[in-house]
């Protein structure tokens, strides 16, 4: 029980009148930008960094992870008030809620849709406060192979778990490794596929990277539709939140198992948005009300909202744990310790105490505070989408090339960051997926790193990789998830070839 | 939210259709990858007295994205899986466009004028253009937002943020 002993020394050092205001002040941001089209739990936590740059660690990872639980939360306001999903994590929430809505049940489908999230964080918690310490534990043994074998993991199980073309994966994560190479090289102080450039010795920043491939591209892809929202009025009055509270009891299978769904998707790398999706066909499919999901069914809420928030609250024990982010949020916040001077990794469990049980603490009241800001300012937030878009989109924009620019004081940033705006919209529409680029830049360097280390050790043969039991075994689960397509592929021709 | 422009009509005519964007694309990303392994090769790609050259990793970084990317031609050549859905019509691309040039002609004006300056009068004009706001109305939201932000960063936060080469600002002292 020394963690909660630890845990109880984390909440001393979060309530303080200032963590406890920038906590407030972090959800509110998080929901507006999670509101925002354009603006998401990603980029704005990337935009928002720089300012925490003078701040101690502790509150600026309360604030900014405040607004990560504030994005969580804002996502479904717009999916059941307008049928438009803010975040790409709620889009399965509009398949019941946004029915439920237009029956005139937008306060119950809302208090649903928060309570689940709270209810998924809070189990995620929960597991993150017992399992993040015995992960940082196991991982203080591992030399430079496991780690490698461990970053083989992370990128392996994008192909093995991810949707789409596996060509596609595979591309954008390597051209994220690819731009993370750029610049000078830490070992050998040779400058690296800079053709000459010297701007280009800094390199890419991810921070650059997420403005412009979430936000920039954002803004084109919604300009593109042409968004025209039709949005119903949403007020929750207390009597409401009872009422729904009284009810969601009867769903607690559906909320055990998509949180269950949700963590293993956030710790493993599938991310928030899968996760909502598979615990909404889940639900759907073991629910005795099944047939009738989509028409407005309180539990269609539940399963994504829970599922999502578990994710985007687990994805960050293997950032803590291992220095491994498990989504691009997580990168960034993983970004930022960097920046305040933290080394991420199993060490930070030993050295930081104050600053891992403050943030694990913050999670608790974050999520606490999250879940009455929300109830309480919904209209609030509902009436910000009523701003129209011609003077949302500029608006975004400029608030992008601000936040490029922060980050080094670099005019060539902000192109940069436009650059990425394009490439962001092209991959969305041709599904290359994000997530591995964004990875891949904000981990290369320390893969490239480890990779090296294992090749000096054993003098360039690979077979390091298969020196204990443990390098081994991880190493062979990674290449089985990446070629997992393969595999899965050639047992279904010959399911179909023993069939016929 | 309302929009400036209605949503797309099924009648616009398609400029591109997935499957030529996603073979340039291919390409281009061929292109990058042959680009990275010839450099990786220029720097050093093989083991050097002290260990891995600088090349090393970026060698077969450059490998995984030529062979992906020549693994995605072969898919969207092959006819079977051909993509014939549009990637995007004329009337999509007019919008796309409409918010992408103003954006590029605003990071070049940001470079004389600074980021305040640049900023009011990019919202200013999109309002007016895109939104058909009144001008004054326009105008006056644009300095506002600015100048929001510039309490916000230079008073508040201390973070300086790009005046731009010709420093129209300079009179106030930050």
């Amino acid at each position: 029980m020394q963690e909660l002993n630890l845990l109880l020394h984390g909440f001393a050092v979060v309530l303080t009148p200032l963590n406890i205001g920038l906590m407030f002040v972090g959800i509110i941001l998080g929901v507006l930008i999670g509101v925002l089209p354009g603006l998401g739990g990603a980029n704005g936590v990337a935009i928002l960094l720089p300012l925490t740059f003078t701040m101690s660690p502790t509150s600026a990872i309360v604030m900014l992870s405040c607004i990560y639980w504030g994005a969580l939360f804002g996502g479904a306001i717009t999916s059941i008030l307008f049928n438009i999903p803010g975040e790409p994590w709620s889009v399965a929430t509009t398949f019941d809620g946004y029915p439920l809505a237009q029956r005139g049940q937008a306060g119950q489908a809302l208090t649903a849709a928060f309570t689940s999230s709270f209810v998924g964080a809070l189990v995620a918690v929960i597991m993150i406060t017992f399992l993040a310490p015995l992960v940082a534990r196991f991982a203080l043994k591992f030399g430079a192979p496991e780690y490698f074998a461990v970053y083989l993991l992370t990128f392996c199980s994008f192909v093995g778990m991810g949707r789409g073309s596996p060509f596609k994966i595979l591309v954008s994560m390597a051209l994220g490794f690819a731009l993370a190479a750029v610049g000078m090289d830490t070992v050998t102080g040779q400058l690296r596929l800079t053709f000459g450039q010297p701007e280009l010795m800094r390199g890419f920043d991810f921070l650059i990277a997420v403005i412009g491939l979430f936000g920039i591209g954002e803004i084109l892809l919604s300009m593109e539709e042409g968004l025209q929202f039709s949005g119903k009025a949403a007020r929750i009055n207390p009597k409401v939140v009872w009422e729904t509270w009284k009810e969601l009891p009867k769903y607690w299978v559906t909320s055990v198992r998509s949180s269950l769904v949700g963590i293993w998707m956030g710790i493993t790398p599938g991310g928030a948005t899968p996760a909502s999706f598979m615990s909404y066909g889940l639900a759907k499919q073991m629910s005795k009300n099944g047939a009738k999901f989509g028409t407005g069914e309180i539990e269609g809420v539940i399963a994504p909202e829970t599922a999502a928030h578990a994710a985007g609250t687990s994805a960050l024990l293997p950032m803590l744990a291992l220095g491994i982010p498990g989504s691009p949020t997580a990168a960034v916040l993983l970004g930022g310790l960097l920046i305040w001077g933290l080394q991420p990794g199993p060490l930070l469990f030993v050295e930081q105490k104050d600053f891992v049980w403050g943030l694990i603490a913050s999670m608790y009241l974050g999520n606490l505070v999250g879940l009455i800001v929300v109830l309480t300012t919904v209209p609030l937030f509902a009436s910000i989408l009523r701003i129209p878009f011609s003077i949302i989109a500029p608006v975004i924009i400029v608030i992008c090339a601000i936040g490029a620019y922060t980050v080094h004081s670099a005019m060539l940033d902000i192109w940069f960051m436009l650059g990425f705006g394009v490439i962001g919209y092209v991959f969305k529409k041709l599904d290359y997926p994000l997530a591995p680029l964004v990875l891949a830049l904000v981990l290369g360097d320390k893969a490239e790193d480890s990779f090296r280390q294992s090749m000096l050790v054993s003098q360039g043969e690979l077979s390091i990789m298969w020196a204990n039991p443990l390098v081994g075994s991880i190493t062979t689960l990674a290449l089985l998830l990446l070629f997992w397509p393969l595999i899965g592929a050639a047992m279904g021709a010959l399911r179909r070839r023993l069939e016929a | 939210m309302s929009d400036p422009v209605p949503p797309g009509e099924a009648g616009s005519p398609s400029v591109a259709n997935n499957h030529s964007v996603d073979t340039v694309v291919a390409a281009l990303l061929l292109l990058i990858g042959a680009v990275v392994v010839f450099e990786a090769w220029r720097l050093g790609a093989r083991w050097t007295s002290d260990g891995p050259g600088a090349g090393y990793f970026p060698f077969y970084i450059g490998l995984i994205v030529c062979i992906s990317a020549v693994g995605i031609l072969v898919q969207s050549l092959r006819k079977a899986s051909r993509d014939s859905a549009t990637f995007v019509d004329q009337e999509q691309l007019r919008r796309v466009l409409s918010v992408l040039l103003p954006a590029t002609v605003y990071v070049l004006v940001i470079g004389f004028l600074g980021l305040y300056v640049a900023s009011a009068i990019y919202i200013a004009i999109f309002m007016v253009v895109l939104g058909k706001y009144p001008p004054a109305k326009s105008v006056l939201l644009g300095v506002i937002v600015s100048a929001a932000f510039f309490v916000m960063f230079e008073v508040w936060f201390k973070v300086p943020l790009y005046k731009g080469s010709l420093d129209p600002l300079h009179f106030l002292g930050y």
